[in-house]
């Protein structure tokens, strides 16, 4: 790769070439704080605007769950503290029907899109790609900047949208029209779906500017020596988290403009034989179910965005606090990009009972079924992985091997509901919520947790404490599970989702005291997600110091930059990879690891 | 106040959790880092253990507690095929579950760090990968096979002797419309709709739609043993069927017809002993989110028997009676005009 000229483009190329010259970019000129913390173009801060967006993103969808599960345990009880945070929507302290929804789909909203796809690939792309392909930055600073300010406001439009007098979007994070387009159908259809439709146009923007950047970066500025099979399984990972991404978010972009369009300007996309609030509406020929179809072409590859960036830094954990080398690493990226093939071929699996043809239907089964596969061929190489290693259960690791039970546990559901003879029942129940709370939702989030942990020295030169770690592991790790086995169960039995109250219903109220048990379950764990981003940022200034370059003992490049590297990464020249970056082996001098800047020793077989 | 209060609490909580996690870092530094990491390391293997130990028995407990209400009983034929084949599918994944789980803590629990263990540089094997590319294959093709021969039974046309209701859904409750004497439901239009005396459209140029009947209460009566087909449509946002004693679901979306059919094979009298509930009712649950009463779309259905239903649909007015209540009216004679006024009270709108 050329090393010189890496980064083309964008006012601070310059900056780094001084860098990749050999010199301290902070000793020539102390970049001003708006360049350097707010309109950053260097990767790592980023990466760390990403996180810290993510986790005030995390925390405000959390409690919005929280305050549901409030009126879904206790739909009895008045809970005043919730008039202070939501006022007339509270009014007595107990949740309107219309704000409830609200709630329900701003908490799905923001935890798919602005927290475990930007928050996590934004993050994570951002920080790894350029580290460990070898990269002073990605291949366009400027455009990657653009993605983060995109981002930033797409998150104000939805944070706009929840203070808006009829509140925010409330049909649900898919957004079906015609209960979406037509202002009469609910409160949420009105100003609060405009800002919710603007939003989402704009984290398209960002989405594709960051993953153009990431494909790039990927593909062109690797070090030399660091060919396609020697990149870490966290890159191919987030190489085909960023190719979902560019494939579908387009698709998803045309279904919010034909919405915005059928809102505003009289058409009839998705609108046909309607009559509401006491009229006729003049739509007739569109299709409803056209919005579900272009939906879904994003949505459906939506939760392979969110999952693979988990599976890419898992493997990773996994190997590193194994001492092993990840077990059958083609096979790895074989089945990721099996996964993420079949991932633009299933999204009519959402749609078994929309009146779709049923023979459409069966080949949707199958090709959705197909995905347990290569899903399947994970798991064992993961398994097969820890197989007589030498494991250190540091937070890190735990919530790597907690991603796995996670992943284990909400993909084995996902075969009954792929089936769509058993899907025809369990559609649209809380079975569907166990299901991809567990697989994409908590698994996801054990990824990225464990994923902070692991590169936290890397981002701020200090380390998480551990004992805050490990609580936060066991009981959200525990909570979990509390939290999503049992309503398993209520779906079996039909309990439908997006229910404010099931007193009335004679199949249903039998669940309440297990629905309680679940909120207070739920209180719990979100109390001690605060206290993880208590240690998060307590750590940032008042963590244990970091030392060694290395201090996992990992083989990859990140770990061979300075402690707090500046903008362009290395010092002097970048590095050259001789080597795989899964050498956990006897490298001769006691270590039990060989980095992958090592030169392969004379008789020594490449990988 | 209150809420500045706990605000405060939580904070100082992890204030206290934190010097204590950060105390035990320095208390392990001193009493040597390497040892007090070992012993950690050997405690976290212990509680993962424990975790799935405790976690096995969790399990049995929820399903001790959840067994009879998990699964309401099957209440038609393709109904009883789906539980066969859902109890597949769970035995399938069940053994793929703890096979699984166990194998990831066993391996945690006894590949904690050791001094004395060197690992296994063990990067690949063709013939592994293999074999759980196959099995995996195998089952999947074996589910995929089940699922299919009970989708087609479930979506196959419905028998030409089957009930025809038709229920359309608005916000928030049901529509139901029988055909009536001449066993055909008329055109409908959505233009025509009127609250007051025209809920579902009804087109009355055509003349099969004179004996229709429509019920608002969304209480639908069906003949048990006998197939019944639902024509199902939405007046305003998509609404869905969703019959969980029957295990069939169906969206109803406006502008487009889309059905179901089943065959009740359990009266609801004969329910209320097997479920020993006196208050059981079949119910119909809208499944798919369509504004801030879809909590409070329900439906019922009444499973009855032949003459049971014969003698309920004889009481029943035509709808074109109710809405047009002039002697003149066609279809509708002057026996049935005499209720036709008490329940055009009944059924005015809210």
């Amino acid at each position: 790769m050329n090393k010189e000229g890496i980064i083309t483009g964008g006012p601070h190329a310059a900056h780094a070439h001084d860098s990749a010259a050999g010199h301290h970019g902070h000793e020539h000129h102390e970049q001003h704080f708006i360049w350097k913390y707010i309109f950053s173009q260097d990767h790592k801060m980023i990466s760390k605007q990403f996180l810290i967006t993510g986790i005030i993103w995390a925390i405000i969808g959390a409690l919005f769950s929280v305050f549901f599960r409030f009126q879904l345990g206790f739909p009895d009880t008045a809970f005043p503290i919730m008039e202070k945070f939501l006022g007339e929507w509270a009014k007595g302290g107990k949740l309107s029907p219309e704000f409830y929804y609200a709630l329900v789909t701003m908490h799905g909203t923001i935890l798919v899109f602005f927290v475990l796809t930007a928050g996590l690939s934004g993050t994570f792309a951002n920080l790894l790609i350029p580290y460990q392909v070898g990269a002073r930055d990605m291949a366009s600073p400027f455009m990657n900047m653009l993605s983060y300010w995109f981002f930033f406001a797409a998150s104000i439009c939805m944070l706009v949208s929840l203070f808006v007098e009829t509140g925010p979007a409330s049909g649900g994070w898919t957004t079906y029209p015609p209960l979406s387009a037509l202002k009469e159908a609910s409160l949420g259809s009105g100003i609060g779906m405009d800002l919710w439709l603007l939003g989402m146009a704009l984290f398209v923007v960002s989405s594709l500017l960051g993953g153009l950047n990431y494909i790039s970066t990927v593909l062109n500025m690797r070090t030399k020596g660091m060919t396609m099979t020697r990149l870490p399984l966290t890159i191919w990972a987030l190489l085909f988290t960023a190719v979902l991404g560019v494939l579908s978010f387009p698709v998803l972009f045309s279904g919010v403009v034909l919405l915005i369009f059928d809102r505003n300007f009289g058409t009839s996309f998705y609108l046909s034989e309607i009559f509401i609030g006491g009229k006729a509406l003049p739509h007739i020929g569109g299709s409803a179910i056209l919005y579900q179809h272009l939906f879904w072409f994003l949505g459906h590859p939506e939760v392979y965005i969110i999952m693979l960036p988990g599976m890419g830094m898992a493997s990773e954990v996994l190997s590193t606090n194994s001492r092993k080398p990840i077990f059958g690493y083609f096979a790895m990226v074989i089945s990721l990009i099996g996964i993420t093939v079949l991932a633009f071929v299933v999204w009519a699996h959402h749609m078994f009972v929309t009146g779709m043809s049923p023979f459409l239907g069966s080949i949707f089964v199958l090709l959705t079924l197909l995905i347990a596969v290569p899903s399947a061929v994970k798991v064992f190489n993961w398994l097969t992985t820890i197989w007589r290693g030498n494991l250190r259960f540091n937070p890190a690791m735990l919530f790597a091997l907690g991603f796995v039970s996670l992943f284990i546990s909400g993909g084995l559901t996902g075969i009954f509901l792929g089936n769509s003879a058993l899907d025809i029942h369990l559609h649209d129940t809380y079975f569907v919520i166990a299901h991809f709370h567990i697989v994409m939702g908590v698994s996801a989030f054990f990824g990225m947790f464990a994923g902070v942990y692991h590169w936290f020295p890397k981002m701020y030169g200090r380390f998480m404490n551990n004992t805050l770690g490990y609580i936060h592991f066991f009981i959200t790790f525990i909570g979990a599970y509390l939290i999503f086995w049992p309503m398993h169960y209520e779906g079996i039995a039909g309990m439908p989702r997006r229910y404010y109250d099931y007193s009335a219903w004679e199949s249903f109220k039998q669940f309440q005291s297990i629905n309680g048990f679940i909120s207070i379950v739920a209180l719990v764990v979100f109390l001690t997600q605060l206290l993880f981003v208590f240690n998060y940022i307590v750590s940032i200034y008042k963590g244990r110091k970091m030392t060694t370059l290395n201090p996992w003992g990992s083989t990859t490049l990140e770990w061979t930059t300075p402690i707090l590297p500046g903008h362009g990464n290395w010092e002097g020249e970048i590095p050259e990879v001789y080597r795989w970056p899964y050498d956990y082996k006897d490298d001769g001098n006691g270590n039990d690891f060989i980095p992958q800047t090592t030169p392969l020793r004379p008789g020594e077989e490449s990988h | 106040m209150s809420g500045f209060i706990i605000t405060s609490l939580i904070i100082l909580v992890f204030v206290i959790i934190y010097q204590i996690g950060k105390a035990s870092e320095y208390a392990a530094v001193l009493r040597g880092e390497k040892k007090v990491n070992a012993q950690v390391n050997r405690a976290i293997a212990f509680m993962l253990l424990a975790i799935f130990v405790l976690g096995v028995w969790g399990i049995w407990v929820c399903h001790q507690y959840f067994q009879d209400k998990m699964l309401p009983v099957a209440a038609c034929d393709t109904g009883v095929n789906y539980d066969s084949m859902f109890r597949v599918t769970i035995m399938v994944t069940g053994i793929v579950f703890f096979l699984t789980q166990a194998v990831l803590f066993w391996f945690c629990f006894k590949y904690q760090a050791s001094e004395k263990r060197t690992t296994f540089f063990f990067a690949h094997s063709n013939k592994l990968e293999l074999i759980w590319t196959t099995i995996p294959a195998i089952a999947m093709a074996v589910l995929v096979a089940i699922g299919l021969k009970n989708w087609m039974q479930v979506t196959s046309p419905a028998p030409a002797e089957a009930t025809v209701i038709e229920i359309v859904g608005k916000q928030f409750n049901w529509l139901i419309r029988y055909p009536g004497a001449d066993n055909e439901l008329g055109k409908r239009d959505f233009r025509k709709i009127n609250d007051a005396n025209n809920v579902l459209g009804l087109d009355w140029t055509d003349p099969h739609n004179t004996d229709d009947i429509i019920a608002q209460n969304g209480e639908m009566h069906v003949v048990v043993g006998k197939p019944v087909k639902l024509i199902i449509g939405s007046r305003d946002v998509i609404h869905d069927v969703g019959l969980p004693h029957f295990r069939m679901k169906m969206d109803a979306v406006p502008g487009i017809t889309t059905t179901l059919w089943f065959t009740p094979t359990i009266t609801s009298d004969s329910m209320k002993l097997i479920t020993k509930n006196p208050d059981f009712v079949y119910e119909i649950a809208c499944d798919q989110l369509c504004g801030k009463g879809h909590y409070a779309m329900r439906g019922t259905i009444i499973v009855e028997t032949q003459a049971q239903y014969n003698k309920w649909m004889a009481s029943q007015p035509s709808y074109y009676a109710i809405s047009n209540p002039q002697p003149a009216a066609p279809g509708a004679d002057s026996t049935k005009a005499l209720p036709v006024a008490d329940s055009t009270k009944a059924i005015s709108m809210k």
